[in-house]
């Protein structure tokens, strides 16, 4: 099973609109979608507006594969669960977000070899044609870094930052 | 012997900021601490731990942002925790800046997301907040943010 998600916010028809096509003409029926609210709908595809947390967990747990925009939400729950991910950047120059952060958060995370990245449309579509090609990153485990939390923690219980 | 526990309002808007949120949960062992966010959905995934849904709000929705001011004021002033730790976005900016004038110490942990340049709530932040961080080296230095670590 292929899982794509948007994220909470804003649609993301571009990134849709490619793998609806690629699914439809590969016939594959195992491709889901969370597709947040107010933007195109697949023709092909099965989707959902809007995964509540318990459910998303489940489609994330069944899948093979993640598709999704550039968010730390998903790349972050991808890493967790030992999933590949494939990711496209939203734009807020389309549309697509509020601040044009998902293409360096895509290009550094794709540095530090925890995503796959399509930068665009026609990037997505070889991506999809060579779908055995992807990889998962090495597993992260339940909370952050040791130097984060102990930096948190000093400051916390002794006020020194 | 009784060892003081420090009350902590752990609190951020939805998707991945709540991820990375919760990800910080062995910093907070020890205290009190309470986590508030914008979906009731997200309750289950502190367990036990208090937890307080609160309205949500972004820069584009002007009457969403003053509701969800005034929902974090009003939690705070019931809750009155000595620290508040938020990884944004725009509730996080309320919370951090209505807990400080309330008194309590705050920490902006600016998202991972923002791997070239601050987020923009996180950057007003910046003048007042007690700890200010990065989660990317790069991005710290002299008068900026501090970088500790990352939640990867």
């Amino acid at each position: 099973m292929i899982f794509v998600t948007v994220g909470t916010d804003l649609p993301f028809d571009r990134m849709l609109k490619v793998i609806d096509a690629w699914a439809r003409e590969n016939g594959r029926r195992d491709v889901f979608a969370q597709i947040g609210e107010g933007g195109w709908e697949p023709e092909f595809i099965e989707f959902t507006h809007f995964l509540q947390p318990p459910e998303y967990s489940k489609r994330f747990n069944a899948a093979t594969l993640i598709i999704s925009h550039a968010g730390m939400g998903t790349i972050l729950s991808a890493l967790m669960y030992g999933k590949p991910i494939l990711v496209m950047p939203k734009r807020a120059s389309l549309g697509e977000h509020r601040s044009e952060h998902q293409v360096a958060t895509a290009r550094r995370m794709h540095e530090l070899g925890n995503v796959n990245v399509a930068f665009d449309e026609a990037e997505l579509r070889v991506r999809l044609d060579h779908l055995g090609e992807l990889r998962p990153a090495r597993r992260i485990g339940a909370s952050a870094s040791d130097e984060l939390v102990r930096g948190l923690r000093d400051f916390i219980f002794s006020g020194r930052a | 012997m009784s060892e003081k526990r420090p009350k902590v309002l752990a609190i951020s808007s939805g998707g991945g900021h709540w991820v990375q949120l919760l990800r910080l949960r062995p910093a907070f062992e020890g205290c009190d601490v309470i986590y508030a966010t914008v979906r009731e959905g997200y309750r289950e995934d502190v367990g036990q731990a208090e937890f307080r849904l609160i309205p949500d709000s972004n820069r584009w929705n002007k009457q969403a942002l003053v509701r969800s001011a005034i929902a974090i004021f009003l939690l705070l002033l019931r809750e009155r925790p000595e620290v508040v730790i938020t990884t944004g976005a725009a509730p996080g900016y309320f919370a951090v800046r209505l807990g400080k004038w309330l008194g309590a110490r705050v920490i902006w942990l600016d998202s991972v997301a923002n791997a070239e340049e601050f987020s923009m709530s996180g950057v007003k932040s910046g003048g007042f907040v007690d700890l200010w961080l990065t989660q990317w080296p790069h991005l710290a230095g002299e008068g900026g943010p501090r970088f500790y670590g990352s939640v990867l």
